[in-house]
């Protein structure tokens, strides 16, 4: 239920709702476009991003709170840990267990490898589950993977990386119909015709989906399948460093159990990161869309190793996360609501951006609108944001439309008492995607000898800016060709003795700079949202009562 | 919450903590000192992993819900639920019969529903499982995949379920039936699909990765776009 005096502006919108039908909002040129972004996107807004001071990517920027973490100390003291007694013994070690892990480990599996997947939360708990709208796949006659590739550099500012977008659009078709083959339950038409929508910056109708859950569709079937074909895989168990061969092959990792702290060493022939994003880092404050799990510790990992990253200087604010109720600030409100038809309006009702433009710029335009131009509704929390006018799809699509397309949304909402059927939503920019990520070629494969990344932690597919429906097309386009690499890597493998010298080395050149003890302990694993403990607690109980930031060994 | 959040009292296994008013059950948890290990996942109501069972100081009365979008009321008594194993045939997709039959073979509690709509009672998505049960026993897959598609699978049906049947395990058996054999194929995807191993758009895609960025602008620029609706 919204307070009195929003109801006022909702009655503006109401009012505005006929014209607005008939109206067409101007896409924004190339020249209105270019000033919009480094005015108000929040990737420009200035101090909120430094140099970093070593690693592989020594000098170049990245968010503040990137940076502190991809300096860290690690968890471990190499000189306690027993490299002669390994727990595990795999050809692949695929860490994580979202669409992009699964994908892998079932490739792997199935090009003969013995695998393992480990991941930090349960199997599943990954932002796939909360990826709404669909997976885009240019399968319709009027479209083509040429266009898909047009529309996915142009949304990503021309940055991309031509090869891996060629694999993104050339794979797409294919993982449909392989997800599909799984038991994936697309939305069609009785005649089998897939029922696709547009998006942001999409130019053809490609989005494939299953209602609002498309990612929860995906992901509780792969998790599924690997139980049917008994992988192995190991719960609460992230990954606090890697292991490297005297070689400078990547040779296994050390994993945590995160009840027990215990410490378990996996020798693996190559290692798979898809460890997802880092919206739990809350850049600039920002609330976020990911899961409790995402905070960037495959960047981490990958990084101590010599992993080359790209374009982590960008991040996608997800122009509209539901900016009331407070209870779900920050969550996402899909695209798949604009696509459907749902317009973006001021406190007045009135339009001032396309509502299918790329996301950057819709985000920058609705900070614009707010911050500048002080047409927002601000709620009783102080929380500003701008109202993404629902109803329209149900006046424009046929009554019945928002409860058949959009019931996730619905329910979310409902709980508040809010009908979307009939009010609109209170929206604001969120964190949502790391557009960069560990920089990858066409195999998954990495700068660092056996290492592979799949997913939202690895970049330059997307460029600057990321488009809907192509992340989760990304998890399964390179988490099914990691897992096939991977799997090919591990059989032509020499592996040599394990070594933890990086890690040595790391915070050697940590103490020799001065920093390392302003440097947090990483990876970070979870946030700590747990109320500050009172500070008269002595030292020890402290770090007993916010286990995950002790050192482990 | 507002600036002067009026505070609710709560309990949570049994012991007593005041919180501000509008925290979810997840939010008012992690308030009082708690770091969540388990039972906390997506925190947007899309993963199961934080199903929760409460009930009130006066009023012995189970109720459930997800922890990260229930919000707090006064005098509620919290608890975290403990995991157990669920039931889960395995099964080779391939191999198996798109059928009622089959369904039963693998499930065959099944008929042990006696009808008590405890389950149904649970569900924090508000789905009709034991009628999805019931159309199970009936081989109506089809109706299975409507009713139960907006599963998140927290397992709180399973939970509470006396004869020991897994609803939302049945629930993704014939889902992936449904999608697997009795969906309608989609032509106009094996035909592309077709086009594309057969090398239709190499050249053209070749052109686009070899073409200088001014050109590419314009391209970009100029491409038709299709209405959205």
């Amino acid at each position: 239920m919204y307070p009195a005096y929003m109801e006022e502006s909702i009655r503006k919108v109401e009012a505005t709702r006929e014209k607005r039908l008939k109206e067409t909002f101007p896409r924004l040129s190339d020249e209105e476009k270019t000033p919009l972004l480094p005015k108000y996107h929040p990737d420009y807004v200035a101090g909120t991003m430094r140099q970093l001071l070593l690693g592989p990517n020594k000098g170049d920027y990245t968010p503040n709170e990137v940076a502190e973490l991809l300096e860290g100390n690690s968890r471990i003291n190499p000189d306690k840990i027993d490299l002669d007694k390994i727990d595990y013994d795999v050809d692949v070690l695929v860490i994580g267990g979202g669409g992009a892990g699964a994908s892998a480990v079932l490739l792997a599996r199935e090009n003969g490898a013995n695998v393992l997947l480990i991941t930090k939360l349960r199997l599943g708990d990954a932002n796939t589950v909360g990826a709404q709208a669909g997976t885009q796949a240019a399968d319709r006659p009027s479209d083509s993977p040429f266009i898909h590739y047009l529309d996915t550099i142009g949304g990503g500012h021309f940055t991309n990386i031509p090869e891996l977008v060629e694999a993104l659009v050339k794979d797409a078709p294919s993982v449909i119909n392989w997800l599909e083959t799984l038991g994936v339950n697309w939305d069609k038409r009785p005649d089998g015709t897939m029922h696709e929508l547009s998006g942001g910056g999409a130019s053809r109708l490609r989005l494939h989906s299953a209602r609002d859950y498309t990612g929860l569709e995906e992901m509780r079937v792969l998790r599924d399948e690997i139980k049917n074909r008994n992988i192995n895989y190991l719960e609460y168990s992230p990954i606090i460093e890697l292991v490297m061969d005297d070689k400078g092959q990547i040779a296994g990792a050390i994993l945590v159990n995160l009840e027990t702290n215990e410490l378990s060493l996996v020798r693996a022939k190559s290692v798979i990161m898809a460890t997802g994003g880092i919206g739990r880092l809350h850049i600039q404050s920002f609330p976020t869309t990911n899961h409790y799990g995402a905070t960037a510790d495959g960047l981490v990992l990958a990084y101590r190793v010599g992993a080359k990253l790209i374009f982590m200087d960008t991040m996608q604010y997800h122009p509209t996360g539901a900016a009331f109720p407070t209870q779900i600030l920050g969550q996402l409100v899909t695209e798949k609501v604009r696509t459907l038809g749902a317009q973006l309006v001021n406190v007045d009702g009135e339009q001032f951006i396309m509502p299918l433009e790329p996301r950057d710029v819709v985000a920058a335009a609705i900070i614009r609108e707010c911050q500048e131009r002080h047409q927002g509704i601000e709620t009783t929390t102080g929380q500003v944001g701008l109202w993404l006018d629902s109803p329209m799809i149900d006046v424009i699509r046929g009554e019945g439309t928002i409860t058949r397309e959009l019931p996730a949304m619905v329910r979310q909402f409902g709980r508040f008492n809010i009908d979307i059927t009939k009010e609109p939503m209170l929206v604001y920019p969120t964190l949502h995607y790391q557009n960069g990520g560990i920089k990858i070629n066409t195999d998954g494969a990495t700068t660092v000898p056996g290492l592979f990344a799949a997913g939202e932690c690895e970049g330059g597919v997307h460029g600057r800016n990321r488009l809907i429906g192509n992340s989760t097309l990304d998890l399964f386009v390179f988490g099914r060709r990691t897992g096939r690499a991977a799997a090919q890597y591990a059989k032509e493998a020499k592996p040599s003795s394990l070594t933890l010298e990086h890690v040595r080395q790391w915070q050697r050149e940590l103490e020799q700079m001065g920093i390392a003890e302003s440097r947090p302990i990483s990876p970070l694993l979870l946030p700590d949202y747990a109320r500050r403990m009172p500070d008269y607690l002595p030292e020890y109980s402290r770090q007993v009562l916010t286990a995950g930031q002790v050192k482990l060994a | 919450m507002a600036e002067t959040a009026r505070m609710v009292n709560i309990y949570i296994m049994g012991k007593h903590y005041q919180v501000p008013e509008g925290l979810t059950i997840l939010m008012a948890l992690e308030y009082c000192g708690y770091r969540m290990i388990r039972g906390c996942g997506c925190r947007a109501g899309f993963c199961g992993a934080c199903a929760t069972i409460y009930n009130f100081k006066n009023d012995s009365q189970l109720r459930y819900d997800l922890a990260c979008q229930k919000t707090v009321e006064p005098d509620m008594y919290l608890v975290q639920v403990p995991f157990f194993p669920a039931a889960k045939a395995l099964y080779n997709l391939e191999e198996i019969a798109s059928t009622g039959e089959q369904v039963l073979s693998l499930y065959p509690e099944l008929v042990e529903c006696f009808g008590c709509n405890n389950c149904t009672k649970t569900c924090p998505q508000d789905l009709e499982v034991m009628w999805f049960i019931s159309d199970a026993l009936r081989g109506d897959i089809r109706e299975v995949v409507n009713k139960s598609f907006d599963c998140v699978m927290c397992g709180l049906c399973a939970a509470r379920c006396p004869q020991g049947i897994v609803p939302y395990n049945i629930a993704i058996l014939c889902r992936r039936l449904y999608g697997r054999y009795l969906a309608p194929p989609s032509k106009h995807l094996e035909d592309r699909i077709a086009e594309i191993e057969a090398g239709k758009f190499d050249a053209e895609i070749e052109e686009l990765k070899k073409m200088e960025e001014s050109k590419l602008r314009r391209l970009y620029a100029e491409r038709e776009i299709e209405p959205a609706y």
